[in-house]
């Protein structure tokens, strides 16, 4: 059998409200690419901080912005890209304080981005600051 | 669709410091300032020792993470604890990626939170 790609995109204001729309779509295109629900499950939570990253600091809750998540899959690979037009920044130079560092100076940052490297296989950005940013984050398909 | 989310919230005051918060469905970073004054409230009121009972909850990001992580120091400092209880398999993965269960005494339910605090 040949390998299709097959290829999905869902745009949405940048509001917070939107996250459970953005989860959903993660949800159908996951299922579409057969993979079990614990790895959807983690899909789901890569994703919506990647998008909870772009409304609250790239667009800083402006709704008249919008998101952009982009999805492919063929027989072995899911990539989902996040895309957004605002402040962009790059979480590799981002400090990555540990858990205990971060309770002891009281603050919850940088959460997400740790997140999101530990559920996804690759993760890796494209930066113009103002113009366009994308965050690719990509999941190998398990087969039986 | 939609967001669904809703919270209980029972704040002890003055002897009786024990305040339960009970989350329910989906915390993300459009519900957790929600969970976030739940806490705050429970923390203003002068209690230390707070359960978060979590037998409801479907989902949870960074942003409702980030709450707990956000207060626990402050509380610890007075001498209590914010303990979590009734965590799903699926909702107890998230917890554990960040390595939660080494920071946070998670209990399999609310009974047995409730006795950690009186033991």
């Amino acid at each position: 059998m040949s390998s299709i790609e097959r290829k999905f995109t869902l745009q949405v204001p940048s509001s917070t409200e939107n996250l459970a729309l953005i989860r959903e779509f993660v949800t159908t295109v996951g299922r579409q690419a057969q993979f079990e629900e614990t790895e959807i499950l983690n899909l789901e939570l890569a994703v919506d901080e990647a998008c909870a990253n772009v409304i609250e600091h790239a667009y800083g809750h402006d709704i008249t912005k919008e998101v952009v998540v982009r999805a492919k899959f063929d027989e072995e690979t899911l990539q989902i890209s996040v895309i957004d037009e605002g402040l962009g920044f790059d979480p590799d130079k981002t400090p990555q304080d540990s858990i205990e560092q971060l309770i002891h100076d009281r603050k919850s940052g940088g959460l997400g981005i740790r997140l999101i490297k530990k559920l996804m296989d690759e993760v890796s950005y494209e930066i113009v600051p103002g113009q366009k940013n994308e965050l690719h984050m990509t999941k190998k398909i398990r087969k039986e | 669709m939609a967001n669904p989310f809703a919270i209980q919230t029972s704040i002890g005051n003055g002897e009786n410091d024990l305040s339960i918060v009970a989350l329910e469905g989906f915390v993300d970073a459009h519900t957790a300032p929600q969970f976030e004054d739940a806490i705050q409230k429970a923390v203003d009121a002068g209690s230390i020792r707070i359960v978060v009972n979590c037998e409801k909850l479907n989902y949870i990001s960074s942003a409702g993470l980030g709450v707990f992580m956000s207060f626990i120091e402050e509380v610890r400092d007075r001498g209590g604890d914010i303990k979590i209880c009734g965590l799903t398999p699926k909702v107890r993965h998230t917890f554990e990626i960040l390595g939660f269960q080494d920071i946070f005494e998670m209990l399999d339910d609310q009974p047995t939170a409730l006795q950690r605090f009186n033991a």
